[in-house]
């Protein structure tokens, strides 16, 4: 597989607040934990960079509004505005 | 023909109709009760909403509801169901809500019983729930007023944002008189400001948290200024003889009315007495009494159907300037003219 | 049209400008927090039904007592457990609206349980959304009606124990019992195919209030890591091996098409209509002229007294609704309270020009003694110089008073020989009328439809015959 730029998620990583959920929820196994911290301690989502097939998962787990966003298969940056 | 022969608690839902209130919520309770009737009748004539909550609680945060979304809305009970509205009514105030509660006050504590008492003071004059908060108290004495302070409270408790009670005992409720019913009101405040309606331009708030202490302090002290600034622009009270009154007699409602008629026997044997009768009690009229000395009164005579509630108002206003007495009854009694003379005469022989 | 990007929907605030403090860019939620999921879920479907503008929200007290921080509809904060009241209430001010009642379980299953059963029953045209959590987060983490058997809270130190605590309480299987409800699930949001069907759930219901479909309750099981004092993805795995059990998913209650559609009457604002509705005619009152009332009777203070049944009432009454017609001031008021229902009755009734003053008659100008009990009870108290009508068909005493006027009438005698007992009343106007002078009997004829509303012509033709006997024999037997 190569490595397509969509389907692909984002977490802000800001506003995640680490619960991990996002992380248990994808199929894919495509986000981690971050060893990272963020400015309020917590070790936020990361995605790795390959390998979503855009199944919305981690977004509808999450429970933070604006904390992680996803691109889906049909997703084209030339339309949007 | 607008002349209509009714009970009080009948009058005060013509007065709500009136006022362009289109809401009731309420719970039945003795000697409450036929206001909720009332409405019952007449609210779906005129398709407005009358709802039989599940309890006074309920009917309390409905009214709640209808206010944050821009009604005139009243809700009445006596006692017991006051007692259970006191948190929504707290909140009402906490949130700036207008809102009209009729209070046909009975005999307490506990279930006590039916008759009429005016213990319920303290509950509705002082605020009664938690916070610190003010509702506008109106008493009226006449099955008219009952109608026209009904109107009024709703004037009011728009003008403050705030809950105005209409307090009164179970005879004024029970008692049927001449009501002219006053004309319906042409045009209702905007609300848009506050109201919760559901649409674009106004997504507004209706709340009584403030989380932070800082803005919780504020808050209050806006509610502060607006308690001040009633009790210096709407005081309601009514003289009759008290031009050279030498002892004064004070009296809300029903009493009001039974002191009148002493008033008139105790003129008869030349006794120069007059009757003070606060109309509002919050705001109450402190400086009417507390010039009373300085205007020849020698006695005051507060008389209530509790053991003492007005009373400290009386007092709070007199500032120890003349020892004032109460003279009470209880449970339901109501005193007759002579015996109020004969406390008079008990405790004044001297003035002839 | 198919979305091509998942992000923050548009059913949430920009920017959380209620929210106190810096941070306005997140929620107040723990990490992990159902209520976030489901917030999403709902501001999703609003966005997407393009239903935010027309959605009122209300809050609750619980953790979600900030549920208004974030939801771009119109919003009202509630009392603990009382959201489905204000729900009621806002839904009748704005029926075409669609109004979320969001609750925890401790705010819907305990202090509110009878706000929700009632809202439910009375079929009110909300939806409702439930958090069921198992626990109360806000206050940390104490029992909830919904708490599990054994499980460990602050308030239940040793486990939930049913014979003290009771069971936990299935909120969608208690509202199912009920006629009104339109649709009643329960979902969870414990792993993504069930976060699915949780979303179709939140969706139906919407769109179901969108169609003033009436009530939609939605029961969520969900997590509270915080006060489970489990970390967020272990409480997921909790809510399906511990809760699911014991609270099965699914459909409790569907009407789909055969809800009734809820609908609401529009006010009658205009004031002219508002009188015609309530039958007020805004032409004056115009007065009966009065006849030449005697000095004694201009201010008069009546009690009328005897048995229930034999129409005390309906005599206080009449007297005061014809006074009124001659412009007097008038005052009518029961004895009520203990006496009401120890079989005698009577009232008060005073009738003069100028204010009324106490409206009971303690000291009456004027009694009207129905039997013997009440002559026995009222008499003294008749100021002297006073008049005393009383009912000699029922009396068998003498008043002992000299110093009254004094009417002895066989009332019921009277009214029986009219053949109905029940017309006591208006002999006794009809007797009124013709000691006073205050009234004329053909203006009591006149008034008889409005003091019966609603009787039958016979009943009115018996009734004049009573005000005219009454009448007559006072005339014919005194003066
Ligand atoms: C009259 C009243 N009693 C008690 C409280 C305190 N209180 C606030 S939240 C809460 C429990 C809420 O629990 P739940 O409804 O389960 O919501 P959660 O926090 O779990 O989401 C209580 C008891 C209150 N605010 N008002
Ligand atoms: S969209 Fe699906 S596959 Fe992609 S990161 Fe999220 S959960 Fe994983
Ligand atoms: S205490 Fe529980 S319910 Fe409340 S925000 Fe935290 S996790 Fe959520």
């Amino acid at each position: 597989m190569t490595d397509p730029k969509y389907p692909r998620s984002e977490v802000n990583s800001e506003k995640c607040k680490g619960c991990g959920l996002c992380i248990a929820a994808c199929p894919m196994h495509v986000l981690v934990e971050s060893p990272k911290l963020n400015s309020k301690g917590y070790h936020f989502a990361e995605y790795v960079g390959k390998g979503c097939v855009g199944c919305g998962n981690c977004f509808y787990n999450c429970p933070e509004p604006d904390a992680i966003l996803v691109y889906l298969k049909n997703y084209d940056p030339e339309k949007e505005v | 023909m607008a002349r209509m022969l009714m009970k009080g608690n009948y009058a005060a839902v013509y007065g709500a109709a009136m006022a362009g209130c289109t809401a009731y919520y309420g719970y039945p309770i003795t000697p409450a009760s036929e206001i909720a009737e009332s409405a019952a009748s007449l609210f779906p004539k005129l398709g407005r909403t009358f709802l039989q909550a599940e309890s006074e609680v309920a009917a309390i945060n409905m009214v709640y509801g209808a206010a944050g979304s821009g009604q005139r809305v009243m809700t009445g009970s006596s006692g017991p169901g006051i007692s259970l509205k006191l948190e929504g009514i707290s909140y009402c105030a906490g949130a700036a809500l207008p809102c009209v509660i009729v209070d046909i006050m009975r005999g307490g504590p506990g279930l006590g019983n039916i008759g009429p008492e005016q213990s319920d003071y303290n509950q509705v004059v002082k605020g009664g729930g938690h916070g610190n908060y003010s509702s506008i108290v109106l008493a009226p004495n006449s099955c008219q007023e009952m109608c026209d302070y009904t109107m009024k409270a709703f004037e009011l408790a728009d003008k403050y944002r705030t809950p105005v009670f209409v307090l009164t005992d179970g005879v004024i409720g029970q008692m049927m008189e001449s009501v002219t019913i006053p004309e319906p009101v042409k045009e209702l405040p905007d609300k848009s400001d506050y109201a919760v309606y559901g649409t674009p331009l106004h997504k507004n708030l209706v709340n009584s948290i403030y989380i932070d202490h800082d803005d919780l302090e504020e808050w209050n002290l806006t509610l502060h200024k607006k308690y001040q600034v009633i009790k210096k622009e709407e005081v309601m009270y009514e003289e009759y003889m008290m031009e050279d009154a030498e002892i004064a007699v004070i009296g809300y409602g029903s009493v009001s009315r039974v002191l009148r008629t002493a008033v008139d026997a105790a003129r008869a044997k030349g006794i120069k007495m007059g009757l003070f009768r606060p109309v509002t009690l919050f705001p109450f009229p402190e400086k009417e009494i507390a010039a009373m000395p300085g205007k020849g009164v020698k006695h005051i005579l507060t008389v209530e159907l509790s053991t003492g509630q007005m009373v400290d108002d009386v007092n709070l206003a007199l500032a120890g300037s003349i020892k004032s007495d109460l003279y009470f009854r209880l449970g339901g009694n109501v005193p007759s003219a002579d015996e109020i003379l004969g406390k008079i005469s008990e405790l004044y022989g001297e003035v002839k | 049209m198919k979305k091509t990007m998942l992000q923050k929907p548009k059913g949430f605030i920009d920017e959380y400008k209620h929210k106190a403090g810096a941070e306005k860019d997140r929620t107040h939620y723990c990490p992990g927090c159902g209520h976030g999921i489901l917030h999403k879920l709902i501001a999703e479907a609003l966005e997407d039904f393009g239903l935010v503008d027309e959605t009122i929200l209300i809050s609750p007290v619980g953790c979600s007592v900030f549920a208004y921080y974030y939801f771009d509809t119109g919003n009202f904060q509630a009392a603990h457990g009382r959201a489905p009241a204000v729900a009621t209430a806002a839904s009748r001010a704005n029926p075409d609206k669609i109004v979320i009642s969001y609750q925890g379980d401790g705010d819907l299953a305990a202090i509110g349980g009878n706000n929700i059963l009632q809202a439910a029953n009375r079929g009110e045209n909300i939806v409702v959304f439930f958090i069921n959590n198992a626990i109360y987060g806000m206050t940390g983490g104490q029992m909830a009606p919904t708490t599990l058997e054994g499980q460990v809270t602050t308030t239940t130190p040793y486990g939930r124990n049913t014979d003290t605590d009771g069971f936990p309480i299935k909120m969608s299987e208690v509202l199912s019992q009920l006629t009104a409800p339109t649709y009643i699930e329960r979902v969870s949001l414990h792993d993504a195919p069930h976060i699915r069907k949780t979303r179709n759930a939140v969706r139906k219901a919407i769109k179901n209030a969108k169609e003033r479909k009436g009530f939609q309750f939605v029961e969520v099981l969900s997590t509270c890591p915080s006060g489970w004092k489990m970390d967020p993805v272990k409480s997921m795995k909790w809510v399906k091996e511990k809760m699911l059990p014991l609270y099965p998913l699914g459909v409790y209650r569907d009407l789909g098409d055969d809800a009734k559609i809820t609908t609401r009457p529009v006010p009658v604002m205009d004031p002219v209509a508002v009188w015609e509705k309530l039958g007020i005619s805004a032409e004056a009152d115009v007065d009966f002229p009065r006849g030449d009332v005697a000095e004694e009777y201009r201010k008069l203070s009546i009690r009328v007294a005897g048995f229930g049944g034999q129409g005390i009432m309906v005599t206080g009454q009449a007297l005061a609704s014809v006074a009124l017609e001659y412009g007097y001031n008038v005052s009518w008021l029961p004895s009520y309270g203990p006496e009401m229902r120890g079989g005698t009755a009577n009232c008060s009734v005073n009738i003069q020009d100028g204010q009324i003053g106490a409206a009971e008659a303690v000291k009456p100008s004027m009694l009207l003694a129905m039997n013997r009990p009440s002559l026995e009870k009222f008499e003294e108290a008749v100021e002297p110089g006073g008049t005393l009508i009383y009912n000699s068909t029922l009396i068998d005493i003498e008043p002992t008073r000299a110093d009254i006027k004094v009417f002895a009438i066989p009332i019921t005698g009277i009214a029986d020989e009219l053949g109905n007992t029940r017309v006591q009343s208006m002999v006794n106007i009809g007797a009124y009328a013709a000691i006073t002078d205050m009234f004329r009997v053909e203006d009591v004829i006149a008034l008889l439809p409005k003091l019966f509303k609603g009787k039958k012509q016979a009943i009115l033709d018996l009734n004049a015959k009573a005000v005219k006997a009454g009448f007559a024999y006072v005339k014919d037997n005194f003066k």
